[in-house]
């Protein structure tokens, strides 16, 4: 008899439904919501689409990068040069995410040789060495930054649910996307390096390409949300378009909601929105919780806020892991 | 062109110093310590503490030393021994928490001010000595990179002569040959981190003299630090002081060009000898530098052999 998988369970079939709905509610949403509110969730949904990026290349491929700010910044410049060269904004933001693919072509081919702590800091230097690179330029003018007039140029009211469905629509495509990949023979391949590197190697999984293809598909991710972000902000500064504390977020959320999860991530950019709402008012000291936090949750519940599900034995909700049928089992 | 190399291989003491701690932390306690940066902005900051209540420079320095040295301990004890069974994952989320904590908890406690002890230490910060030729190589620097050997050369004693150090490079080589040995690993590590971030401390009071110090200091430093490692390969003491040289070198030739340009030289030289490291084999091996870009641009394809 062939072995055969156990199909999605019905919490969640039911739950990738109600994703589902709440997506199609927050598409609508604009049409009641205060400008605050959208301005608030476009954040959120820029925070998800790194926390899911970020957790694609650490928690499932264990590229734990310090450095993807580099394409946060590099987004935003793409857009900020292809805005200067005639593009209209929106189109600039998805064209820039392209050319951001080859700069992460470019140099995955260097990183990616690298050991686990040479890569996390030398994609830091990288991340480093692109900022004062793109602050050369003299439309950037240094540390000063630039700004995005062309969006000053849309109305206002336009102009913020624009970006608030493109960054909803985004998210919906990167989730998917992701689940999709991970769910597949990619994701199989990419838990195989993260655990052993040497030993999928032997099996014939083609590390360097899988490594690459997942350090490019989050690299671009990431310039979208950067781009998405400048979009919202307007003005990019070198600073803190490449600021280290990009990076620092996306290890908090992922960290905090479950490495190597899907809902982890997810869960983890809601928190961390939560407590910014809540605490951000008390600037340094609550980044400085942040860190604590981060440390408790590194030393004590390294697999995060979905960990507790599976210390109950239990799949965490939209688990990737494939469990076999036993024969008895209704498949 | 002789005056930035020599003011650059100063300056590479300044970097040895810095990195000291760093290669021995990776050495012995195996992992990087991305806090490195941040624990000796804290040094710094402890050290100008103590000075703007009126301690005396050299007894501040005196005293930050010891302080750091319990730090590390401390740090050693309660986190990093946890985040070292999470393999290697887990010490680098770790550090990075601790580097947020501790830069944020600076700015909370000791405030926005950029910060100096160059005005408390007199003639020093701005005195030099002229060499034939015209060339000033200022007292600080010198005395700076005096200081860095002597210590480089003390740590060397203490690793090669010692019984700790014989403990430490034991524990460094094979843990678990070094514990077969009677050797108890968990004090050889917490020796080895509170004598790291000791060494943290000491190059941030340094640093403090030389420049401006803001809690945010840190991860910049971590940076040189590790370069200097990089460059200079890992786990070598004196291979660590030319790494330091060859940055600081890298980056005053740099700041010849534009003050910008500096820091990012140093980026550079560290990226080409890490690439170095990396790809250098491949043309020898492969033939020709068309097989290194192959390697680069399109490291999945199948290589002859």
């Amino acid at each position: 008899m062939m072995a055969r998988l156990m199909p999605l369970a019905a919490q969640d079939r039911a739950l990738i439904l109600c994703g589902g709905l709440l997506a199609i509610g927050l598409a609508l949403l604009p049409a009641v919501a205060s400008a605050l509110v959208v301005d608030k969730l476009t954040l959120l949904f820029i925070y998800v689409m790194l926390a899911v990026m970020w957790n694609l290349m650490a928690g499932y491929a264990g590229l734990v990068s310090v450095g993807q700010q580099a394409f946060v910044g590099l987004g935003g410049y793409a857009m900020v040069r292809l805005v200067e060269a005639g593009m209209p904004p929106f189109p600039a933001i998805l064209a820039g995410a392209v050319l951001v693919a080859g700069v992460a072509w470019l140099l995955s081919g260097f990183v990616l040789r690298m050991k686990a702590g040479e890569f996390a800091i030398a994609t830091w230097v990288l991340a480093e060495v692109i900022r004062s690179l793109v602050s050369f330029d003299p439309l950037i003018q240094g540390e000063t930054g630039t700004s995005v007039l062309a969006l000053n140029a849309i109305d206002p009211d336009l102009r913020r649910t624009t970006i608030y469905l493109m960054a909803l629509g985004v998210m919906v495509v990167m989730l998917a996307g992701t689940w999709r990949l991970l769910a597949g023979r990619l994701g199989a391949e990419c838990q195989a390096i993260r655990d052993d590197e040497e030993a999928a190697a032997s099996v014939g999984v083609s590390t360097m390409r899988v490594k690459r293809q997942v350090y490019i598909i989050a690299s671009v991710g990431c310039a979208v949300a950067g781009a998405l972000w400048l979009a919202s902000a307007i003005t990019f500064q070198p600073r803190t378009a490449f600021g280290v504390q990009w990076s620092v977020f996306m290890l908090f959320m992922v960290l905090v909601g479950g490495f190597g999860s899907f809902t982890g991530p997810i869960l983890g950019a809601v928190l961390f929105f939560a407590l910014q709402e809540v605490f951000g008012d008390f600037g340094a000291w609550y980044l400085a919780g942040l860190g604590v936090v981060a440390i408790l949750f590194a030393l004590y519940l390294p697999r995060g806020l979905v960990g507790l599900w599976q210390d109950r034995g239990r799949d965490e909700p939209l688990s990737i892991r494939k469990r076999l049928a036993a024969p008895g089992d209704q498949v | 062109m002789l005056d930035p190399i020599l003011q650059g291989i100063l300056l590479g003491g300044y970097y040895a110093l810095l990195a000291a701690g760093l290669s021995l932390m990776f050495g012995v306690v195996r992992f990087i310590n991305l806090a490195h940066g941040d624990m000796a902005v804290l040094g710094a900051l402890i050290a100008l503490a103590m000075v703007g209540g009126g301690v005396p420079v050299w007894a501040a320095i005196l005293l930050t030393v010891p302080v750091m040295a319990a730090a590390g301990w401390a740090m050693q004890a309660l986190i990093f021994e946890r985040a070292l069974r999470g393999g290697f994952l887990i010490p680098i989320l770790t550090t990075i928490g601790l580097g947020a904590a501790l830069q944020n908890g600076m700015f909370g406690i000791f405030g926005s001010d950029t910060q100096s002890l160059g005005a408390h230490i007199g003639s020093l910060s701005w005195s030099g000595f002229t060499l034939p030729g015209g060339i000033v190589l200022g007292k600080l620097p010198v005395y700076t990179f005096l200081v860095a050997v002597a210590v480089l050369g003390g740590l060397h004693l203490m690793l090669t002569r010692s019984a700790m150090g014989r403990a430490l490079r034991a524990t460094a080589a094979d843990p678990e040959a070094a514990a077969m040995c009677g050797i108890d690993a968990r004090r050889v590590r917490l020796q080895a981190a509170a004598l790291a971030v000791a060494l943290a401390g000491l190059a941030g009071i340094f640093l403090a003299m030389r420049s401006q110090v803001t809690p945010y200091s840190g991860p910049m430093q971590l940076i040189f630090a590790f370069e200097a490692v990089v460059i200079g390969g890992l786990g070598n003491l004196w291979g660590t002081l030319i790494g330091g040289m060859i940055l600081g070198v890298a980056q005053t030739l740099g700041g010849t060009i534009s003050a910008q340009f500096s820091v990012l030289a140093g980026h550079l030289v560290f990226l080409i000898v890490l690439g170095w490291r990396l790809f250098g084999a491949y043309p020898a091996a492969k033939g020709d530098w068309r097989a290194l870009m192959r390697a680069v641009l399109f490291p999945a394809r199948k290589e002859k052999t």
